[in-house]
């Protein structure tokens, strides 16, 4: 599903990442830890298109295909899909249009008709229950005056109705209270199968007790410096940052 | 023949076609074109003019008073009305009334022509009272209108009426002559309790070149409600210098949105006194061009009175080579207590070329007041973008979104919702898209 080799990526001339290797398979779940400062959110904005980061050296293949070339919206219309730490507030543009934009988009540029009114409908009402969302919800401004944890949750909503191939997590779990994690987690439960992939961006080993990952990696200082399976979370979360950030400079 | 002159000496020929009218009116125009002879067109070296030049639109030679009437059918211009709710309509084509596509009203109030009010007895006594009362012969181009006014809307609400049906004023040039300058003229006075809603547009529906200097006089009288939407999406080849003055009383609530969207060179004078306590006074708008395209609001806010306030928020998205203007004005006098005057002018720079000027200028003269003003120019902001085309969005559309919700505070302001409706699409056509959903 996701290779990356040898990715170097900064911005500004300024390098952030250093060297990342990672294979991401369909069907798995991996979590990437680290850190503030580690490289986490540039390699999820990286993956997704960011243009404000260059690439350096080094490639990102999806199924395959080299992605370098491919804007933000092409890479969704691939299947990617990024949840943000802060999504943007868009006044006047309820969560509803908003969405019936975004996969009508990306129908249009797989050469199919625009999803019927009806169906989306159905698809709305669908994952609105999955993820415990009120009706009144959707006809809301996008993200405007939305509490931490509605964002997220709105997040997984747009993603749950999108149904992308690989999902990346950036740290969906700040900021949100115990009910709305595993609201929000159980919403990500239930869209893993076999074909579709998620990385798990996260500073904290909580969000990992209910989105049990297959693999976690640790990123320091751009570069993945230790990958184990669920267990080296726990370490992590016993243990803190510092042991890895001493062996990394060994 | 320079325009000056041209307009000078039609001056003659046009007094002798309306030498029916009262000395009133005679009086007044003459003051006015004594007015405009001494002062002439503005030029930049005027404060006020500084950032805009009439020169190219000055330079054509315009037929002053056009005179023949072209029939237009409704289902050619009906895009240009509000036409999914019932509204009152007065239509005005090359400057002659259009009985054929209007619907006026002497119902209990009078909404219907300035010709008639200026030569019929029964308007006499509101006619002595308003007209021309609040518009500033200081301004050359207002004296012009002034001088050549004949007609245009006039609206008189007598006290405690709501008008249910907004009043639709629409000015269509049909580009019979090659050149056409058009001087509308409005009046509308608001009385005790009484509420309306006015809507107010100008249309070319040719390439042929068209000036049109309105000016437009609005009274609100104690405890009045006016809402008055301008819908500016004229073609390119058109060039609009609106006027407007608002003079209100003691309770009075009247708003000005203005949507420039279209035209060659777009000018708003919009300029409010407070004649009264707890007055409201609000003027948003939202301008969005390209091109070669250039609006400049010029606005002022006259606060005289204690206890009242002042709510200014015009939004402009700046594309291609267009250039905009934002120069707004508040004045608090001494005796203008506990007055809040809000003032706040955001702008975004789509490409490099593009420019604007933005210049607050506030003169407090009492002590006790709120007054804030902010302007702002920016980018769209990159992370906004990415966010949207993470989600699919291509990058035409994701932009469209962002400068849709830059402008929408303004939108959400508006108290019709056809206009709304009417305003979004008028927008998403501006930016080039179609997002699937009425915006």
């Amino acid at each position: 599903m996701l290779h990356i080799k040898n990715l170097h990526a900064g911005i500004e001339e300024k390098g952030i990442l250093k060297g990342i290797n990672l294979e991401v398979k369909a069907g798995e779940v991996h979590a990437i830890m680290g850190p503030n400062g580690s490289g986490k959110s540039t390699l999820s904005s990286v993956i997704a298109g960011k243009e404000e980061y260059e690439v350096t050296e080094g490639e990102i293949f999806l199924n395959g295909e080299n992605i370098e070339e491919l804007g933000p919206e092409e890479r969704a219309h691939e299947g990617v899909f990024l949840s943000f730490q802060y999504p943007v507030e868009i006044p006047g543009v309820t969560v509803t249009n908003f969405i019936k934009t975004a996969i009508n988009e990306t129908r249009k540029a797989k050469g199919l008709e625009e999803m019927s009114a009806s169906e989306m409908l159905k698809k709305i009402r669908e994952k609105a229950e999955l993820l415990e969302i009120d009706r009144k919800f959707l006809s809301r401004s996008l993200n405007e005056g939305f509490s931490g944890g509605e964002k997220k949750r709105n997040e997984i909503f747009q993603m749950a109705m999108l149904e992308p191939k690989l999902a990346i997590l950036d740290e969906t779990d700040s900021g949100l209270d115990i009910d709305a994690l595993r609201i929000v987690a159980n919403g990500v439960n239930k869209l893993r199968s076999k074909d579709n992939a998620v990385i798990v961006i996260t500073h904290y080993q909580r969000l990992l007790e209910y989105i049990v990952p297959d693999y976690v990696h640790v990123l320091h200082d751009g570069k993945i410096v230790k990958s184990g399976t669920k267990e080296l979370a726990l370490e992590l979360e016993e243990k803190g940052y510092d042991w890895i950030k001493q062996e990394a400079t060994i | 023949m320079e325009l000056k002159d041209k307009l000078l000496s039609s001056f003659m020929v046009f007094e002798d076609r309306v030498h029916d009218e009262s000395k009133h009116i005679h009086d007044i125009r003459n003051h006015a074109i004594k007015t405009f002879q001494q002062k002439g067109f503005p030029t930049k070296k005027d404060e006020d003019w500084k950032y805009t030049s009439l020169n190219s639109i000055l330079k054509h030679d315009y037929v002053i008073s056009p005179r023949h009437e072209s029939a237009i059918e409704f289902k050619e211009v009906k895009k240009y009305f509000i036409h999914d709710i019932d509204t009152y309509k007065i239509v005005f084509i090359d400057g002659k009334y259009s009985s054929f596509l209007s619907e006026t009203t002497h119902d209990g109030i009078d909404v219907c022509l300035m010709s008639a009010a200026l030569n019929q007895p029964k308007y006499k006594v509101i006619i002595d009272s308003y007209y021309n009362k609040a518009a500033k012969d200081t301004h050359s181009l207002t004296s012009l209108n002034t001088a050549f006014a004949s007609e245009g809307a006039y609206i008189h609400i007598p006290r405690n009426n709501v008008v249910k049906k907004p009043i639709q004023i629409i000015h269509f040039s049909t580009g019979s002559e090659a050149s056409v300058m058009l001087q509308p003229r409005n009046l509308i006075v608001v009385d005790e309790n009484s509420h309306v809603q006015i809507i107010e547009r100008h249309q070319s529906l040719t390439s042929n070149v068209v000036l049109t200097n309105s000016v437009t006089e609005i009274f609100a009288n104690k405890r009045a409600i006016v809402d008055y939407y301008k819908i500016q999406n004229d073609n390119q080849e058109a060039s609009l210098i609106d006027n407007t003055f608002v003079s209100q009383k003691q309770s009075s609530n009247v708003s000005v949105h203005t949507f420039s969207f279209g035209g060659k060179l777009v000018r708003n004078n919009l300029q409010f006194f407070q004649k009264g306590e707890r007055i409201d006074s609000t003027m948003k708008g939202v301008t969005i061009i390209d091109d070669k395209q250039h609006v400049d609001h010029n606005t002022l806010v006259h606060h005289i009175e204690p206890n009242c306030e002042s709510h200014q928020d015009y939004k402009g998205i700046f594309g291609g080579r267009s250039t905009g203007v934002f120069n707004g004005k508040v004045i608090v006098e001494k005796e203008a207590q506990k007055t809040n005057a809000f003032q706040a002018n955001n702008n975004i720079l789509v490409d490099d070329k593009a420019t604007i000027n933005t210049k607050p200028q506030l003169e407090i003269f009492a002590d006790d007041v709120k007054c804030s003003h902010g302007c702002t120019i920016g980018q769209l902001d990159k992370d906004a973008l990415f966010y949207l085309r993470s989600r699919g969005i291509p990058e035409k559309e994701a932009k469209a979104l962002l400068m849709y919700a830059f402008a929408n505070n303004v939108l959400a302001s508006v108290k019709i919702n056809a206009i709304k409706t009417r305003i979004t699409k008028l927008i998403a056509q501006k930016l080039g898209v179609n997002l699937g959903f009425e915006l």
